[in-house]
């Protein structure tokens, strides 16, 4: 017999609603399914057992009455368990970002993608293991211990989501909330071989999510599969009163039953993306990931993003910056931890000096740098025009085509200690993953094929803004004639 | 000696802008000199991860009323920005400001000098957040000293309006303060009450050679909040400046403080420790879009303004200067004057001005208590004055009265005929009256009819005496004359 934790989402949904397992059976299996790997993997910084099997309960009472009058409709993700990034937070429960100086800090709210996931009663099982605040590419910068990857505990889950990554890749969550400010879905999707979705800026709540940098950061989703996405993502997007940079176009659902593939998608291929430094393995799988979409009807086109080069600098000027105003609040005085003294200016000192780990610092130092009187105009004046370029080369690029297909990263999951003294070759893992946030952008990644490490090879896809749907389509109609996104690194 | 030189002054005046929840968050505006400290405190204003600011309609209404009244442009886009710096007061460790772009510019407010009106130009007015409040505990018997942070106040509206160098001596910087203060409470938008610390001023003080028209370094003044404190520190410090230039002294850039105390200014801090506030564009917010249509409709919807108003009560109710400026200095006060001045049509308004800013005044500072609380209304006071001017109470009852209405809410007539109040008219009682009192004075009477004729006043006070003041002085005074002419004739 299957076990429980080995359905799929969809399965998961029938076996539900069907009474055939009980929310509190299916949240009772993935809770002991992550007491025996988490020692290996490490995906969760706090496992929220109690919470979780009150809200099946609650979940499953909520079936008992569906079932005598099913009249009343239900929501499809009712009794679900979701791993949540913990970045983004959840009322009564610590939410730490991977960080020390939040190591105390219990939220007294829940962040709005959390609230309209709980009112869809999904399940929350815990929180994953994150870079501290979001920094990194590996999840090594977290406070918490670094997460191992399931396909070689000797390797990198890739990051900042990494736990939420390597949580639905080993079966120990269905389903993951992550947030992605320069790659940080996409990029440990793919090292997992799973399928990640970071929206359009805007389209999901911030409200909640704690800001690296907030013009960049996007919360989405993490799963075995694209389908699944299709079924969360309505549930998680829509306008917020609470945060003024959210967009109102709602999704009401994702049609994935009629015509597999949209009609006369043109997909196109941006030479800058196919330069030097790309992995060979990587590069192969991706090529033949295209002709797959080809062979579906999806017109190639070869197209051009020529400020490609700059979002890198661009990047690393805008996201310190506001992240070193974002962290400004970690001072110790209202809540998390402190470093006692007798002075003020020392508190602060103390506190920030030794809580914060050294990517943090560095970056916060970036940022205050890139700000400073006399060279405002130098470095963020600079960046932000910069930044237009890179917009404006997507919305040039998507005046021709639906779809933008490239490398998600340049490599697979590297060895963990590899860039420990190398921030800089940290930060080209993130190098095709930053322009979508930089323009706002809405990206998709899926796996395409393994290296020669069997380790997996994800491909992404940029949509124009509010494109998701085209996104989540194409990804699915790929993985209905595909099977990599079926392999499991550890059998249960 | 005629002073030889010039002061240059600038004033940046906070204010708090009254609306029922804060600028980014639906806590509630309270008044922190009186509410329990953190009463009014969510995750927002504390700066919680992850929380967002949210722009308060209301406040940007408030905001666009005050830039209208200042004739202002408004920028129909402004920008938020963060203006970075660490305090235990400030929670998210940057204050939500306006920096390029900010609501309004360019914009002017008339006073009063001296000399006659003065046009001072308002260079910006941006919205902004307020911080909280620390108090210090001290050392005490061995116990180290602690601070305690207020929140209460973190996130409330403030309005920045900083004007262009036009103001040149302590006296206009006051009435400029004292203008804007008046401008404000006009619209709605403060109270105006500067003890709880709701309007806060920092002049930025220079002076330079008379005939010089470059600027010369300026010194900052912190945090004023009294107009005497504003005109005392602006005059401290020009007279410093003075001293520090004729002995040939630089003049340091520097931020002060004004030591109450000791009415002195203080330095707080010189140039090269100014933070870097490394403001940048607020990503939570989005660019604040103003369409003219909002704008033209918070325009006609301005009440008249109190330079308005001035001028129409000395034109309207031939009001002296000092009238009209102390009945416009608040809308409660005006309007009571108009409502009186129409309910008693053949009363000068310039009795009725007098009898407001005169007694009424007089007694609402003796009590110690403010406008909006006195129990007469105007048509009461307007009674009052028809008695007086009838002849039927005289100005002393009159006062009187006026007292008693102020302390009880009882109408004038009431306390007037309870009280046997009412003035005597009658010649033939007045007469009597007079005849007795002659009759019973015959030495005086004596050294009248010696030509003593002054002697005709002692004889007025002592029949004044006689009926409790009640009696008309008019009818006395003729009276008097005539009975003490007719004794002169007989002679």
């Amino acid at each position: 017999m299957t076990q429980i934790t080995e359905l799929t989402f969809q399965e998961i949904i029938n076996s539900l609603q069907s009474g055939e397992i009980s929310s509190h059976q299916l949240t009772k299996a993935y809770l002991k399914r992550i007491e025996k790997l988490e020692e290996d993997i490490h995906a969760f910084i706090t496992i929220t057992e109690e919470q979780a099997l009150t809200q099946a309960d609650k979940a499953d009472k909520r079936f008992a009455v569906w079932r005598k009058d099913k009249t009343q409709p239900i929501s499809p993700l009712l009794g679900v368990p979701l791993a949540v990034k913990d970045v983004l937070t959840v009322h009564n429960i610590r939410c730490t970002a991977g960080s020390k100086i939040l190591g105390n800090f219990v939220s007294p709210y829940n962040a709005t993608v959390v609230d309209q996931l709980l009112d869809a009663g999904m399940v929350i099982l815990g929180k994953t293991n994150t870079d501290e605040f979001a920094m990194g590419s590996s999840t090594e910068n977290s406070a918490y211990g670094v997460t191992h990857n399931p396909w070689d505990l000797s390797r990198v889950p890739g990051g900042s989501s990494g736990g939420s990554a390597a949580a639905v890749v080993a079966n120990m969550a269905p389903i993951a909330l992550g947030t992605d400010t320069g790659g940080s879905i996409r990029q440990p999707a793919s090292f997992c071989g799973v399928t990640g979705l970071k929206p359009t800026y805007g389209r999901v709540s911030r409200f909640g999510l704690i800001a690296y940098g907030s013009s960049l950061d996007s919360a989405g989703a993490i799963a075995r599969a694209a389908a699944d996405i299709a079924l969360l993502f309505p549930m998680m997007s829509g306008f917020d009163p609470k945060d003024s940079t959210s967009v109102n176009i709602p999704i009401e659902r994702i049609n994935l039953q009629d015509n597999i593939m949209p009609a006369q998608l043109r997909l196109g291929i941006p030479k800058e993306y196919f330069t030097s430094g790309i992995q060979p393995e990587v590069e192969i799988a991706i090529r033949k990931a295209i002709n797959v979409l080809e062979s579906l009807g999806i017109e190639i086109k070869e197209v051009n993003l020529p400020h490609t080069k700059y979002a890198l600098p661009v990047y690393y000027l805008i996201a310190p910056a506001e992240a070193s105003a974002n962290l400004a609040r970690y001072d110790g005085i209202r809540y998390g931890s402190r470093v006692d003294s007798t002075e003020m200016w020392d508190i602060f000192r103390k506190t920030r000096g030794t809580l914060f780990g050294a990517e943090v610092k560095r970056r916060i130092m970036l940022g205050t740098y890139a700000l400073s009187a006399g060279y405002y105009d130098e470095y963020y004046g600079k960046a932000q025009k910069v930044r237009t370029l890179i917009k404006e080369d997507f919305d040039n690029v998507f005046k021709t085509v639906d779809l933008i297909a490239a490398p998600v990263s340049p490599t697979t999951a590297f060895k963990i200690g590899a860039h420990r003294d190398d921030p800089l070759a940290m930060y080209l893992e993130d190098i095709f993953t930053l322009p979508a946030n930089l323009a706002g952008i809405p990206g998709i990644t899926f796996p395409v094929g393994f290296d020669s490490h069997c380790l997996p090879i994800g491909i992404q896809l940029m949509g124009a803004p509010f494109q998701e749907e085209k996104l989540i389509r194409t990804a699915h109609a790929y993985q209905m004639v595909t099977d990599w996104h079926t392999r499991k690194p550890i059998p249960n | 000696m005629k002073p030889n030189f010039e002061t240059i002054i600038g004033l940046e005046v906070h204010a708090e802008l009254e609306t029922r929840s804060k600028m980014f968050c639906g806590c509630p505006v309270v008044d922190s000199t009186e509410a329990k400290p953190n009463i009014a405190v969510c995750p927002v204003c504390a700066g919680m991860p992850g929380s967002l600011p949210v722009v308060n309609q209301q406040a940007v209404e408030y905001a666009l009323k005050v830039a209208l009244a200042l004739e202002c442009q408004i920028n129909n886009t402004s920008i938020f920005a963060r203006k970075n710096y660490f305090y235990p007061d400030l929670p998210k460790g940057y204050q939500i400001s306006q920096y390029e772009s900010p609501l309004a510019h360019h914009g002017h407010l008339k006073i009063r000098t001296q000399s006659g009106e003065k046009n001072i130009r308002i260079r910006r007015v941006h919205m902004e957040e307020d911080t909280g409040k620390l108090t210090h505990i001290p050392p005490n018997n061995g116990k180290p000293g602690y601070s305690l942070i207020d929140l209460n106040r973190a996130g409330v509206p403030l309005l920045e309006i900083v004007s262009e160098p036009d103001i040149r001596s302590a006296e206009e910087a006051r009435s400029y303060a004292v203008t804007l203060r008046t401008l404000l409470r006009y619209l709605g938008v403060n109270s105006g009450d500067m003890q709880k610390g709701v309007i806060r001023i920092e002049p930025n003080v220079s002076i330079r050679p008379i005939g010089s028209s470059e600027f010369y370094t300026r010194t900052e003044i912190k945090n004023l909040n009294s107009f005497r404190a504003l005109e005392r520190a602006v005059a401290y410090e020009i007279q410093r400046q003075q001293n520090l230039f004729r002995q040939g002294k630089t003049i340091v850039q520097q931020t002060m403080g004004w030591d109450e105390s000791h009415q002195k200014t203080f330095p707080q801090r010189t140039k090269e420790e100014e933070e870097d506030y490394r403001y940048f564009p607020e990503p939570d917010i989005p660019p604040l879009v103003i369409e003219d249509e909002w704008i033209e409709r918070i325009r006609a919807a301005l009440p008249e303004l109190p330079a308005a108003k001035y001028k129409r009560f000395i034109k309207t109710y031939r009001l002296s200067s000092d009238d009209a400026d102390l009945l416009i200095s608040a809308q409660s006060i005006s309007n009571y004057f108009e409502s009186t001045v129409s309910t008693c049509p053949d009363i000068p308004p310039r009795t009725v001005a007098n009898w407001i800013t005169g007694e009424l005044f007089g007694l609402i500072n003796q009590r110690n208590i403010t406008f909006e609380d006195i129990k007469i209304l105007p048509r009461e006071l307007s009674a009052l004055l028809s008695l007086l001017h009838h002849g039927e109470i005289n100005t002393n009852t009159a006062k009187a009265v006026l007292t008693e209405m102020f302390e009880t809410g009882n109408d004038p007539k009431t306390i007037v005929s309870k009280s046997g109040l009412n003035q005597i008219s009658n010649i033939a009682q007045i007469a009597k009256i007079i005849h007795d009192v002659i009759a019973a004075n015959p030495k005086e009477l004596e050294t009248y009819l010696n030509g003593k004729e002054t002697v005709s006043q002692w004889f007025f006070g002592q029949v004044m005496r006689g009926t409790g003041g009640k009696a008309n002085p008019k009818i006395v005074k003729a009276e008097l004359n005539r009975q003490l002419l007719e004794l002169k004739r007989k002679q």
